[in-house]
């Protein structure tokens, strides 16, 4: 919308055929990119030009394209989801850059995201710490009780929600210099510990959910709050104090 | 970690009251030092408890840093740590092996001097030589008057500084004690304790440095 | 015509589901462990029929083309999701949602689906909150409620914007559960490529590993395809990038009958277009529209200087303004339906009073500033403020606002880079829904035995336009409380059936051409990217299978297509190898679809001569440019058989009948 004048760049990105290759940093320049254009856009442009040019298109995973799903990733200009605030990749605009900018673009990097190909990590590590616990017990039977039967302080169902924005994109590992999950783990496990539904598993749930991300690869929580930072979804790392909490008191009584 | 962390920021209290006798009251000091020093609860229960604790917070410091490394084994090409997080908390391992090898120091200076005079010459008298007082204050005051160690005593208490800027409300957060109504309260807290002990010290150690050097 | 058993129930609408559930058979659980059942597609469909399945026992195998099923794209719905659960007390009941969305449907929907939808919708909002939904509560702990267009009761449950997401994550929890415990084996990143049917039933079908680019055979006794909608052949919608018919497709030329093709919604409130290199367009939720008034200039001058930039929204007068929709249809005003509200965009921006400087004029306003005053009164009363200032007000009701809205004008903000707290939003109408699809009997079953659709990807629930959060709850009631029931009555019969074997000539033939296909692609070595020609369907199908359409443009469009089709596959290139993760492959895969889809789509839209709901023909509207409805001559289903063309499709009828609504003009005014 705004006619501004376009960017040239220099793009750093990395490369890597598959999850056994070796990859490296490979330099692309780019030349009148539109201010108005998402980051993503922007990589479609790298990428015709070089499907034109007869060379391989670099790899990356989106699907939204509007915030939500948690499918875009990439570490870009040493951040995950860039410089911006509370946005995901896909939301990020070249406006946030500068005319004759050189950007890198990797992957996120942890042990428990093994890169799968270019800017493609392999996040199915979070879904397994969600098989571990990340659920209420309930059959669709057609007949639970009234949703309004159990009503819920209002203060509570709003923290779980703010809990429950989590997307799963795994920036909060990106960030951590310890590749934590910690923040993560604690949205979910804060969710259910929130709310008088998810009282009755709290205990397995958290002391689960916990070993489960350990044994992922996941590093300990130093507190750095480098992941409330960059969490696109502003989650806090108050949720990591609660799931502390949950499990200390979980290991005494379990 | 935060357990044993908590601990030492107990005992750093309490290591700095004691310290800052030797400022108001010589013999304060001397009677204190020597309550403490020769204290059996003291000696044969709490020191040992502390040296565990001190050794326990090394080693799973030691251990989380491994950890943490093998969380990550390729790093990054081009890393902005410094937008999110603080030096500090990013350090801790750092400032923490400084302190340690300022430990060593500070054992070299007064604990092994101490355990020689008391188990192995078998001197349990607190006395100088034979005279009638005590001799802790002069012997701490005897010790700040290098400059050499007063400069590094004060650099150590810098990364003390920075550690426990960092430490302190982590420890909270790790036990689970912050929320959101008291974050900030704990934070400022932090904040205050983390600059006020090392200042106290690095105070008692120009205090003494100025005063023997007369 | 023959051909098509809708099997409903006898008996009186209310009474249908319950005689049916009571009539049905019944797998006993140790045989439904020797039962194997496919669910292609993990959102609010595909999810909760992959859970539910499981928990009764089946052997459940489930597909996503996402990295987790947790991303399918019901994470992007926003505003809400309805039941008739009449928590306000303001006569909302079972045969009111029923009535609402037919007549939403503009009356081409099947009467006896809408009701049982209605039916379960209180039961899914009970399902959800026992999973752990964290739905807006309001002060007492109870339930909240919105709003939605095209309705006169508050219905909607909420999840701030992110309703979606939340119901989804409800649905992958459910799943999680079912993982954990081995009943759900999850193939995440595979793609379906083809249904594989053995002796008339559907038994299995071949998926693409899209990491190792390997050609898997699975097979099952039945498959149920939860695979959303269509709505990417347009290139721009709102849809997910990877949003796509495949599935769908495949089925169709497998047998399966698509019905009404050409019911797309386009929905009023989304970001308009900025430049040719945009690659999907975002919605604003439609539930801005209970705050928001739609504007543009009253006269032509002022639009045009709008549009240079030389005069802002803002200094525009009062008197000046055009509330069209408030104009147009005072009892609705700006919560017409959908269809309704895009359109009289489109007529608007067609006569030069667009907004938007991107070529075609696309943009109206939404304009939050009355209701900022509003509530800034409100508040300045609840606080107790007399004699507040204009700019206390301004900043109280910008709080309001701020609190009902404030990711989704964060999210405009970013996007556009304009504050619209300050200034109105632009908007325009995009494609957000399709829902034609499949077609289904009362059993969620297509024409082929043994295989599902469910969700958007079938036809069934809302006509010719559905109305705000009601595709959620489609989605779940299909998954959670329908299908659980009605596959059960066909699996029945299959409980000595037996493991299916894949290695039946059947198997063997649908992955021969899976590869076939795939290795056409790779050996094309053309010079047009995938992209170009996706764009290029996308352009045609906007312009002449869009928001009005006409005889000759339609027809236009339809040779058009066959053309572009034929150039993709003269000239496409996709670079890489069939055995690596490949994105441009699986890109072309998907628009060789579309390429197919959009003949039908359109030819879908010439033969239904009237206009319903999303479907407007140009030629078919009353004096004052309302839509025209034929009921004499339209009333029915258009359900396509594949015969090798899309062009060649052969068009079979199932006539709608409406027992207990009487068929009237739509009218919002």
């Amino acid at each position: 919308m705004s006619a501004a004048k376009t960017l040239n760049l220099t793009l750093k990105v990395w490369r890597q055929k598959n999850g056994n290759a070796k990859g490296k940093l490979e330099n692309y320049p780019l030349n009148d990119i539109s201010p108005d254009s998402s980051f993503l856009e922007m990589l479609d442009i790298l990428n015709n030009g070089l499907i034109e040019k007869g060379e391989s298109p670099v790899s990356f995973d989106h699907d939204c394209r509007e915030g939500i799903c948690g499918s875009c990733s990439l570490y870009i200009n040493g951040e995950p989801h860039g410089p911006a605030r509370l946005v995901t990749t896909c939301q990020l605009h070249m406006r946030s850059f500068k005319d004759g900018e050189t950007i890198y673009i990797e992957p996120f990097r942890a042990k428990a995201f093994p890169v799968v190909k270019d800017l493609i990590v392999d996040r199915s590590a979070f879904d397994r710490i969600q098989h571990a616990g990340g659920y209420i017990s309930v059959n669709t039977s057609g007949n639970t009780q009234d949703a309004n039967s159990i009503p819920i302080e209002k203060e509570n169902a709003d923290e779980a929600f703010y809990s429950a924005a989590c997307i799963g994109c795994g920036a909060c590992v990106a960030a951590c210099k310890n590749a934590s999950a910690s923040l993560f783990v604690s949205a979910k496990v804060s969710q259910y510990a929130l709310l008088p539904q998810g009282q009755v598993e709290a205990k397995d749930r958290v002391l689960n959910m916990v070993k489960q991300a350990e044994k992922e690869g996941f590093g300990p929580c130093s507190n750095t709050g480098a992941c409330e930072v960059e969490c696109p979804k502003g989650i806090s790392i108050e949720n990591i104090a609660r799931m502390n909490r949950e499990f200390l008191s979980a290991s005494i009584s379990k | 970690m935060a357990l044993s962390g908590s601990f030492l920021l107990i005992f750093l209290l309490q290591h700095l009251i004691i310290n800052l006798l030797s400022v108001v009251s010589p013999d304060a000091f001397n009677d204190t030092s020597h309550f403490m020093g020769t204290n059996p609860l003291i000696q044969f229960f709490m020191q040992p408890l502390l040296i565990f604790g001190v050794v326990i917070h090394l080693i799973m410091g030691m251990i989380i840093e491994q950890k943490n490394r093998k969380a990550r084994p390729i790093n990054y090409a081009f890393n902005n740590a410094k937008a999110n997080s603080s030096w500090m908390s990013r350090n801790m391992i750092i400032s923490g092996i400084m302190i340690m090898l300022f430990l060593g120091l500070h054992f070299y200076d007064f604990w092994i001097p101490e355990i020689k005079t008391k188990f192995i010459d078998g001197d349990l008298s607190g006395k100088l030589n034979g005279e009638d007082s005590y001799r802790y204050f002069t012997e701490l005051q005897h010790k700040f008057g290098s400059p050499v160690r007063l400069g590094v005593y004060c650099l150590a208490f810098i990364f003390l500084a920075l550690h426990l800027l960092h430490g302190f409300q982590s420890s909270f957060q790790s036990v689970g004690l912050k929320n959101r109504k008291y974050a900030p309260t704990i934070q400022k807290l932090g904040n205050i304790y983390a600059v006020v002990i090392p200042l106290g010290f690095i105070f008692i150690a120009i205090f003494h440095f100025i005063n023997s050097s007369h | 015509m023959s051909k098509l058993d809708s099997k409903i129930p006898e008996g009186p609408l209310k009474d249908k589901w319950t005689n049916y559930k009571n009539n049905i058979n019944l797998v006993n659980p140790a045989n439904k462990r020797n039962i194997d059942v496919i669910v292609i597609g993990t959102g609010l469909a595909g999810g909760s029929a992959a859970a539910t399945l499981a928990e009764l026992g089946y052997n459940v195998k489930a597909f996503c083309y996402q990295d987790s099923p947790r991303r399918a794209h019901s994470i992007a719905a926003q505003g809400g999701i309805n039941a008739a659960k009449n928590y306000q007390g303001d006569g909302d009941s079972t045969h009111r949602l029923f009535y609402d969305t037919i007549k939403g449907g503009d009356y081409r929907s099947r009467e006896a689906n809408v009701y049982r939808l209605a039916e379960v919708s209180t039961n899914i909002i009970d399902q959800c909150v026992a999973q752990g939904v964290p739905f807006a509560r309001d002060y007492g702990g109870l339930l909240d409620n919105r709003s939605f267009g095209g309705v006169l009761v508050s219905r909607t449950f909420y999840a701030k914007g992110q309703t979606g997401q939340q119901l989804l994550l409800g649905a992958y929890s459910a799943m999680n559960r079912q993982i954990a415990k081995g009943k759900i084996q999850m193939y995440n990143r595979h793609e379906m490529l083809d249904v594989v049917v053995v002796d008339g039933k559907a038994r299995g079908i071949i998926a693409r590993d899209l990491v190792t680019g390997e050609i898997e055979r699975h097979s099952a006794h039945a498959v149920v395809l939860g695979t959303g909608g269509y709505g990417n052949v347009f290139f721009l919608s709102t849809n997910a990038m990877g949003s796509n018919v495949t599935a769908a497709w495949k089925a169709h030329k497998k047998g399966a009958f698509f019905a009404n093709p050409c019911y797309t919604q386009i929905h009023p409130t989304c970001i308009p277009v900025h430049g040719t290199q945009q690659s999907k367009l975002t919605l604003m939720s439609e539930s801005l529209r209970n705050d928001g008034r739609i504007w543009v200039p009253g006269k032509l001058e002022d639009a045009k200087a709008i549009r240079k930039g030389t005069l802002k929204a803002t200094d525009i007068k009062e008197e000046d303004r055009d509330y069209y929709l408030e104009r147009r249809y005072p009892s609705f005003g700006n919560l017409v339906p959908r269809d309704v509200a895009s359109r009289a965009a489109k007529e608007r921006c067609d006569a030069g009073f667009g907004v938007v400087a991107n070529g075609t004029n696309e943009g109206v306003f939404l304009d939050f500033a009355s209701a900022i005053q509003r509530y800034g009164k409100e508040e300045a009363l609840i606080k107790g403020i007399s004699n507040a200032s204009q700019k206390e007000l301004t900043a109280l009701g910008e709080k309001v606002i701020e609190t009902k809205y404030g990711n989704l004008f964060d999210m405009y903000k970013q996007i556009t880079d304009q504050n619209p707290y300050k200034t109105p939003m632009r908007i325009y109408p995009a494609v957000h829904y399709t829902m034609g699809g499949l077609w289904v009997d009362y059993n969620l079953m297509t024409n082929v035995e043994g295989m599902y659709a469910i969700g958007e990807a079938n036809f069934s629930d809302h006509g010719a336009n559905r109305l705000g959060a009601s595709a959620l709850m489609q989605g779940l009631a299909d998954g959670y409380f329908v299908l659980p029931y009605t596959i059960g009555d066909y699996l029945a019969d299959d409980i000595r059936t037996g493991k299916i074997s894949t290695d039946s000539p059947e198997f063997e033939e649908a992955e021969k051409k899976a590869k076939g296909e795939i290795d056409r692609l790779i050996n094309n070595k053309g010079t047009k990217t995938v992209d170009y020609f996706h764009k290029k369907l996308g352009l045609i199908m906007w312009n002449k299978v869009g928001m009005a359409r006409t005889a000759k443009g339609l027809k236009e469009a339809i040779s058009e297509i066959a053309i572009l089709r034929d150039e993709f596959y003269k000239d496409v290139r996709v670079p890489g190898e069939a055995d690596e993760l490949n994105q441009e492959l699986e890109k072309a895969g998907r628009v060789a679809d579309f390429l197919e889809l959009g003949e039908l789509f359109a030819r879908d839209a010439l033969e239904r001569e009237e206009s319903c709901g999303g479907h407007f023909r140009e030629e078919f509207k009353t004096e004052d440019g309302e839509a025209l409805r034929r009921d004499a001559e339209f009333t029915h289903v258009s359900a396509w058989e594949y015969t090798g063309n899309p062009s060649e499709a052969v068009l079979h009828k199932e006539n709608l009948e409406f027992e207990n609504v009487e068929l009237k003009t739509r009218s919002y005014k």
